[in-house]
This record gives C-alpha cells, sequence and structure tokens, in this order.
C-alpha cells in the first residue's frame, strides 16, 4: 500500500542544485557549537565510572577517599537513580525477551566497560582522580564470550531469561524442494568484525536546571529519548529537554542514548550545569559496536544460473543487553538474499548475549554484514556455473512488482543493473601488476538497503513552516543532523516549493520542546519521512496562498510560479508575467484576509503487520540500491592489498542536493573499505585491546584512491520528489566487492574480516600449497 | 601543583593566563579561551580535530603543554585571514563549493594543515596533499572532495589568483 505521498515535481531550480549553505557554512568557518561548546557558568565535569571486568558479582563499592576529594560535588551509585532500570524492545515486543538493563549496575556487571558509578567534580581532573579513587570489589564469574557458545547448553548466563534474545524466521516457499531444483549449489560460512563508529566527535554533552527543567544539550541523534530520561529520573515528560546539537558524525552510534542519563542525573542532583565528554579509549572500549555475525549460506542454481534457493543462519553477537540487537537481526534476515529473486528461502537470525561490549545501531544495521555473504555466494554461484559474474546477478536481480522473501512486492523501480553497468562500464581495462610479486584482480558487489523504519511502528514525522512579514521562511522540525546536511535538505525542499531564497529559510531543529516530532535520525528515514513532512506542509501552504496571489494577479492558481521570493504568473495574469507579487507582499494580504502562513503538517509513513510465527508480513517501505566496483593489487609476499581504482554507484531516486548524495556515497563506502581491510576491535576474554586511533585505524588520507562516485536518478523512490534515502546505502558494498576483488587477484577467497596482510598472506599459502599438491 | 603565568599569542592578539602545568593547549584554548574551533576528537595525536598553527605549522594542541606555547604565534581557524567578500579563506571557499565538509568536526584542522601545505609547497599533487593530511583524519567524506578542495585552492594559488596568506 503506497502512503499518500505528496506528488510534486521538482523545478530543479533549487532541489537537484549543488547548494552549500546553511550549517555548512558554520563548519568551514569553524562557528558551528558542537555539544561541548556550550559551557554555563558554574559547570561541573562529569564522569563514568565502569567495570573493569567482564562478568561479576559487586561485593563492594567503596567511595570514602573519592567523596573527601576537595573539589568533588557528586558520586552517584544504583540506589541513587530514582528507577535504575531500562527495557528497550527494538521489535516492538514481536518476540525478543525483555530484559531489564540498568542504568547504573547495582550488584552485577555483564561487561567490561559497563557502568556502576558516576562523578562531578570541578574540573575534569578532579573527576578523573575521583573515578580512580573509587574501589570496586569484584566476585568474578565466568563469561562466555563467543555467541556460539553462548548457544550450547552449558554455557553460563549472560541473563537469567536466556542467551539467544530473539531467533526470527523469514521463509517462503520450500527450500529443500528449491535446492532439489538446483543443478549446482554453493555453501559458504562468514565471518564479520566488532568495529566503532569512530566518529571524530566523541559521545558528549552538557546537561542545566533551567525553569526546574532538566535541560540536556547533548550530541545525540535521538531527541525522543527525553521520555526515557524522565522515567529514570522519576519525573513527567515535561520536566526533561532535549536539545540535539549537530552533531560531529553519529553513524549510528548515538542513536541510542549516551551520557544522556547520567549528565540528567548529574545535574539533577547536584543542581548545577554538568558537561560529560567521552575521552576517546572510553568511547573505544564501552560504547556500542557492530554486531559481529557468523553467516551460514548454502545458495542453489539451475545450470542456466537461474537461483532456486538459498538457505541463510545468521547469529549476531548482541554482547552484554539488548539495546537495538533485535530489530538489526531482523533487518539483516530480510535483506539475506540481496537484490535477487529467489522463489524458495528460508532465513533463521539470531541475537545472542555474551559477555563482551554491547553491540546496536552502526550505518548499515544488519543489512550491511549479509552484503559480504551473498555477495561473495553469487561470485562462488558464478565460478560454479562458469557464468561471467555480473551475467549471473542480471539473470536473477529483482524488479518492480516481484515478491521479496517477506512476502511483500517491490513497489518502486529495482535500478540495481544500471548500478552495475555504469559501476563496470567506468573501470575499462584492468591494470597490469607493478611488479612480478604482485597481482590485481577486479571485484564488485551490488546490494540493497532498507530506508525508513519497519512498518509495523507506524512512523509519522511533522514539520512546522512559518512564512513571516518580511518573505523569509522558519522551518521547525524535531530532525539531528549527523553532519549530512539532514537540515539543510528540508531548507532546499522548502525553497523549492514556495520559492524562498536559500538565505532567507532558517532551520530550528533538535528539540523537544520547541519543535515539533521528527523521530530521530536513523534508519536512512529522515529524508524519507521529514522530507516528505517538510514537503507536505509546504504544499499544505501553498494551498492557503495560491488562491490569495492567483485573485491578485488575475490567474489560475495552476499558473503561479514561486521564485526567488515573488510569485509570478505564468504566462501573464491581468497583472502581466513582468511585475508579480513578492512573497512579502502576499503575507501581507494573507494577513489582512485572515489567511494564516504559519502551518504544521504531519506527514504518516505505511502501515502494517507482520507475522513472526509465519516470517511473513510488512518490514521496510522500500530499498536504495547500488553497486561497488574496484581494483586491487596484491602483495604476495606480503598479503598487502592496495586499491587501485574505487567505483560507488547508487540510484538515489532524485538526488535533492548531488554534491551532498555524492560525499553520502564516497563517505560510506570509505568507512566500509576500512571495514573490509583494517578495522577490528580486538576482545580478549571480554577485554578490549583496542582503545587508541593507533591500534584501531581507520582510513587516512593516503591509504586508498579516490571513491569515484556515480548516482543513477531513476526517478522513483518514495521520499519528496522520488528520493530514496543514501545515508546508510554506500557502506555495504565495499567489503564484498574487494573480497572478490583479492579473490580474482589470489585465487582464494577470503570469508572473514577483516582481509588483513596476515590473513590474505594465508590464503595466499594455501594456494601455493595446492599448487605444490597438484604438481 | 604549580602554576605558571603565560603570554599566549592566539590569532593576533595577547592573552595573559595563569596555566597549570599540566594543562594541554587545547584545554586552554577551547575550554578557557572559547576557542571552539580547536576540538577534543582523542587526545593522542592522531586524529587532527585540535590542529592549530604554531609559528605557521600545524601542531596538534591536544599533544602541548599550554606553557611550551608560550610567547609563539598560535593561529586556530577562526583566525585565519579571508580576503573574499564573504570575509571567507579562499580554501574555506573551495572547501564550501566542493563539498569538503560533512560533520565539520575534522574541517578546522584539515584547512589548516592545508594552509600551511599551501605556503610550503604551493604546487603539491594529489599524493602529496594525501600524504599531508595523514594527521587529519576524517570519518564522513571518505577524503575525496576535501582533496577536490585542497587541489582547487592550491590551483589558484599557482595561476596567482590568490595569495597563501
Amino acid at each position: 500500500m503506497l502512503t499518500d505521498a505528496v506528488v510534486r515535481t521538482s523545478t530543479g531550480r533549487v532541489v537537484g542544485q549543488r547548494h552549500a549553505h546553511h550549517d555548512f557554512i558554520d563548519k568551514v568557518k569553524g562557528t558551528m557549537l558542537y555539544a561541548a561548546d556550550h559551557q554555563p557558568p558554574g559547570m561541573l565535569h562529569g564522569r563514568v565510572i565502569r567495570s573493569t571486568v567482564p562478568s561479576a558479582r559487586i561485593v563492594s563499592i567503596d567511595l570514602g577517599a573519592a567523596r573527601d576529594l576537595p573539589g568533588v560535588a557528586a558520586i552517584l551509585v544504583a540506589d541513587d537513580v530514582p528507577h535504575n532500570s531500562l527495557i528497550v524492545r527494538a521489535s516492538g515486543g514481536l518476540g525478543e525477551l525483555a530484559i531489564e538493563m540498568p542504568i547504573l549496575a547495582s550488584d552485577r556487571v555483564r561487561y567490561t566497560g559497563e557502568p556502576i558509578a558516576l562523578v562531578a567534580a570541578e574540573t575534569q581532573q578532579i573527576a578523573d582522580h575521583a573515578a580512580e579513587l573509587v574501589v570496586i570489589t569484584y566476585d568474578e564469574l565466568t563469561g562466555v564470550f563467543d555467541p556460539l557458545g553462548a548457544m550450547e547448553a552449558e554455557s553460563p548466563l549472560v541473563h537469567d531469561e536466556g542467551n539467544v534474545l530473539v531467533n526470527w524466521h523469514i521463509a517462503r516457499g520450500d527450500a529443500q524442494l528449491g535446492f532439489a531444483r538446483a543443478d549446482v549449489v554453493v555453501e559458504g560460512e562468514y565471518v564479520t568484525q566488532l568495529v566503532e563508529h569512530a566518529y571524530l566527535e566523541p559521545e558528549t554533552g552538557v546537561a542545566w536546571i533551567e525553569d526546574d527543567v532538566v535541560t540536556i544539550r547533548a550530541s545525540t541523534q535521538v531527541i525522543e529519548h527525553a521520555v526515557e530520561i524522565a522515567r529514570i529520573l522519576g519525573l513527567p515528560s515535561n520536566k526533561v529537554r532535549v536539545v540535539a546539537a549537530y552533531m560531529g558524525g553519529g553513524f549510528g552510534g548515538k542513536e541510542d542514548m549516551t551520557v544522556e542519563p547520567f549528565l540528567a542525573l548529574l545535574a539533577w542532583s547536584t543542581r548545577r550545569p554538568v558537561r560529560m565528554i567521552w575521552d576517546r579509549q572510553e568511547s573505544l572500549a564501552a560504547s556500542t559496536k557492530r554486531h559481529p555475525m557468523v553467516m551460514r549460506y548454502k545458495t542453489g542454481a539451475t545450470s542456466d544460473g537461474r537461483l532456486t534457493a538459498q538457505q541463510v543462519e545468521i547469529i549476531g553477537d548482541a554482547g552484554a543487553y539488548p539495546y537495538l540487537s533485535a530489530r538489526i537481526v531482523f533487518a539483516a534476515a530480510v535483506v539475506a538474499c540481496g537484490p535477487y529473486q529467489i522463489a524458495d528461502v528460508d532465513v533463521r537470525s539470531l541475537a545472542v548475549f555474551t559477555n563482551n561490549v554491547p553491540t546496536s545501531a552502526f550505518r548499515g544495521f544488519g543489512a550491511m554484514q549479509v552484503t559480504f555473504a551473498y555477495e561473495s555466494q553469487m561470485d562462488r554461484l558464478a565460478e560454479a556455473l562458469h557464468l561471467d559474474p555480473a551475467e549471473l546477478r542480471r539473470r536473477n536481480f529483482l524488479s518492480k512488482g516481484d515478491v521479496i522473501p517477506t512476502g511483500e512486492t517491490l513497489q518502486t523501480v529495482v535500478a540495481v543493473g544500471e548500478t552495475l553497468d555504469r559501476a563496470l562500464a567506468r573501470l575499462g581495462e584492468l591494470p597490469v601488476p607493478s611488479a612480478p610479486h604482485k597481482v590485481v584482480g577486479r571485484g564488485f558487489a551490488c546490494n540493497m538497503q532498507p530506508y525508513g523504519r519497519t512498518i509495523w511502528f507506524r512512523d509519522q514525522a511533522s514539520a512546522w513552516l512559518t512564512l513571516q512579514a518580511d518573505g523569509s521562511l522558519l522551518i521547525r522540525s524535531g530532525v539531528t543532523d549527523l553532519g549530512a546536511g539532514q537540515a539543510a535538505s528540508l531548507c532546499q525542499i522548502a525553497s523549492e516549493v514556495l520559492g524562498v531564497p536559500l538565505a532567507m529559510v532558517s532551520v530550528y531543529i533538535g528539540d523537544t520542546a520547541l519543535t515539533p516530532p521528527a523521530g530521530g535520525t536513523f534508519a536512512t528515514r529522515q529524508l524519507y519521512m521529514s522530507g516528505n513532512a517538510t514537503l507536505a506542509a509546504a504544499t499544505d501552504l501553498r494551498g492557503r496562498l495560491d488562491p490569495v496571489a492567483a485573485q491578485l494577479l488575475g490567474c489560475a492558481a495552476t499558473d503561479l510560479d514561486y521564485v526567488d521570493g515573488r510569485v509570478l504568473a505564468i504566462g501573464g495574469g491581468s497583472l502581466g508575467p513582468e511585475l508579480g507579487l513578492s512573497l512579502a507582499e502576499l503575507v501581507s494580504e494573507c494577513a489582512r484576509r485572515g489567511v494564516d502562513t504559519s502551518i504544521l503538517t504531519v506527514w504518516h509513513a505505511d502501515v502494517g503487520t507482520f507475522d513472526p510465527v509465519l516470517g511473513q508480513g510488512d518490514t521496510f517501505p522500500d530499498y536504495t540500491y547500488g553497486t561497488h566496483a574496484t581494483d586491487v593489487e596484491v602483495d604476495t609476499d606480503t598479503g598487502e592489498v592496495k586499491v587501485l581504482r574505487y567505483i560507488a554507484v547508487h540510484d538515489v531516486g532524485r538526488a535533492i542536493n548531488p554534491m551532498r548524495v555524492e560525499g553520502q556515497i564516497q563517505g560510506g563506502a570509505m568507512q566500509g573499505i576500512g571495514y573490509a581491510l583494517t578495522e577490528e576491535i580486538v576482545l580478549d576474554q571480554g577485554v578490549n585491546n583496542s582503545t587508541l586511533f593507533t591500534n584501531y585505524l581507520i582510513p587516512n588520507a593516503s591509504d586508498y584512491p579516490d571513491i569515484e562516485a556515480e548516482v543513477v536518478e531513476s526517478g522513483e523512490g518514495r521520499g519528496p520528489f522520488g528520493a530514496r534515502g543514501i545515508g546508510e546505502p554506500p557502506i555495504g558494498p565495499s567489503a564484498p566487492a574487494l573480497a572478490n576483488a583479492i579473490t580474482n587477484a589470489i585465487g582464494a577467497r577470503p570469508t572473514r574480516l577483516p582481509m588483513t596482510p596476515e590473513r590474505v598472506l594465508g590464503l595466499i599459502d594455501t594456494t601455493r600449497g595446492k599448487s605444490w599438491n597438484h604438481k | 601543583m604549580s602554576t605558571f603565568e603565560v603570554d599566549l599569542h592566539v590569532n593576533g592578539s595577547r592573552r595573559q593566563l595563569d596555566v597549570k602545568a599540566e594543562e594541554t593547549l587545547l584545554d586552554v584554548l577551547h575550554d578557557r579561551m572559547g576557542m571552539s574551533d580547536v576540538r577534543y576528537g582523542c587526545g593522542e595525536g592522531v586524529c587532527g580535530t585540535c590542529t592549530v598553527l604554531i609559528d605557521g605549522d600545524p601542531v596538534s594542541a591536544c599533544l602541548l603543554l599550554a606553557v611550551q606555547a608560550a610567547g609563539r604565534e598560535i593561529t586556530t581557524l577562526r583566525g585565519l585571514e579571508g580576503s573574499a567578500p564573504d570575509g571567507l579563506h579562499p580554501l574555506q571557499r573551495t572547501m564550501l563549493q566542493l563539498g569538503g565538509s560533512q560533520c565539520g568536526f575534522c574541517t578546522p584542522g584539515v584547512i589548516l594543515t592545508a594552509v600551511s601545505l599551501g605556503r610550503r609547497n604551493p604546487t603539491a599533487t594529489r599524493d602529496e596533499i594525501r600524504h599531508e593530511l595523514v594527521g587529519n583524519l576524517c570519518r564522513c567524506t571518505g577524503y575525496t572532495k576535501i582533496i577536490d578542495a585542497i587541489e582547487t585552492y592550491l590551483g589558484e594559488l599557482g595561476t596567482g589568483t590568490i595569495d597563501a596568506h
């Protein structure tokens, strides 16, 4: 069912242009004020005191020495938290265990880094010193650090309710019959690692009490956590206000609460402003991460390269608490088969507790990991069938109107084939190796990534537009901005419809007190949701303005054109085309006639239901498709992989701002390359060994070549003007594209990430062993 | 704890401050002097979000004690002189026009490092630009548009359209 989307064709005057405006001006000037930059008078400095062991009973907490330290304003433990429990039902209660997570651990810790106490002090140095003086005595328990081990009967329990948080099943047709029809069956197991978002701005915020309201200005993707914070403090929701600063990156890592409840507790307790900055070490050690997954795939096809069946088992490491794991492994299950038509499918997807650091949202949200698996399977199948891997994919791509494994019918065009053709065409000839001990290879990978929340959450977003007396425009939206232009896009959309020049548009975002709810920035949902809400509000406003303008200009309402702060009659009204009317004059006339030029519009997404028993039903509103292609050179002496070329192509339906679309594609692809080749949080029995940027290696400027981004505009998407979301999709294809290229170069397949030189060299050694045996 | 009275010369103005021996230049600039364009990112001198120019050279302010910067010329992004009518430095303009900034957290450090490069090596190649930027991590852009912006800026320097001030 299609929502009654506002259908409006863009003139291309503002939408579709590479405008650089709004927050980007502050950013290049260095005048953007992030969450840590706000310093109210009398501000204290907060710190979280965390568990140093992965699984234990807390025997005692000795606060004496810390409390005696001059300059310490407050130390809080579990007993000081009015409601010390949070139950996250990430899937809306469709099948996951209900597990309580304490805000501060009282008697039991389940991972290294779990919060136990809070301190606020006059300086950061005093707060840090006080944290060192707190003595916590533990009675250590046996932990479990591997999700496969945690599923065994004799495993220690992370939670008494059980170690399997959720076990989804999505099935369509009969996989066994599908395999019986297959001429070729390939199987593979793929293993991905724990990785960190590594936004350059760590988790941070400032809280203060104003008019007896706890106000928290933080780096957060979701201001709606205000409701949970109020519950934790034992306050009604009107007593907590959350303001989202523009973020120095989010990538999903600021979707769950980070500093907010701790800041709220410290500010409420001391009645003073408090700032908290998780230092990089703390952020790497204790913030949520991406799920490591073990993915077992079995894929069948006929000899002419038609997919017949796929069986998938996904086991994700949830770490010690639920967070959003239930929804993430669900997303993995929904797109486990990728952009391919397969009649007989059986997918199981589990999230399992361990005593590792919790995992949760991270750009790609489960749909990323499975791309590594299904695109590796496609190349394996092509090899088994002696088919060109691009041709195999072309024979099986989904099309509009096809039914996917959840039983849903795709409602928009699937332009994945065009992204594939463009990516391969751009690569041209494969280069020759630069030295005798080097080999080159080419690989590519296609993907599909949902945009928009799971449908059963009945998503909505609102936008409040006010056309002011001088013809300038205010946009108010609860949207939060991670740096991708979430707010600026709304300006372009409103400017396009109302003809207000961008410099005359102001946008106020992310405030639970003053902006209408937009529902958080995650799930690649804000262009789709708030973009549609803004378009709907601007269109509603036009509905009020048009009759007034038409009458003044002596033309039909359908002949009006809003451009550069003026309203013109197309083809000339009775007043002539060259005259028109300024927006200020129009607003003045509206005021005289009692026509309100301020409007609040709520936009509703699809609604539907999912049956977790049948594994069928409504899941996501739509998908974004793309292809990445790459040439690599592998040093057979060292296993080092050099990326020679990297092309990334996605269909975005309609680019609201092509420059920022390219930026999303380039940045996502690069983050995916880091995931593929270098990034890994190494845990040793639950203890994090990768807590510095010197040993957690994100890509730097000289590691990789340019990301050559191409934008396909199919014109069909469910966002404003036919746009599709592009925040998450570009991170997915990097790892399988590189894995397929490395396989092409060395003749052996990496199935574990990251593909480090050591691992690649190990694979090269196996091929040498094979060739010796054959000779 | 011992404190020292230091003269800090920041963006052309002089301030006398009492600083503790262990206070980093980052903490003094950001928290005590209101320089929000000098940012904490890692505290280990890797990410470059706290980059400032000291006597013209890019330095991580998190690794320098405030006392070590006494009497030296400290330039933060906001201290760059803009020549364009919009008040932007030419590199700020190319960064804006070519989309070199997303979340913006790394942007001041990137711009200062590149301006310093332009003064030392205005004919730097694309690879030399990449090499120069290894101390300024960016997690949003994938670097391509940042390098485009710097290359364009250096090109303008080379044609004499602008000065490497």
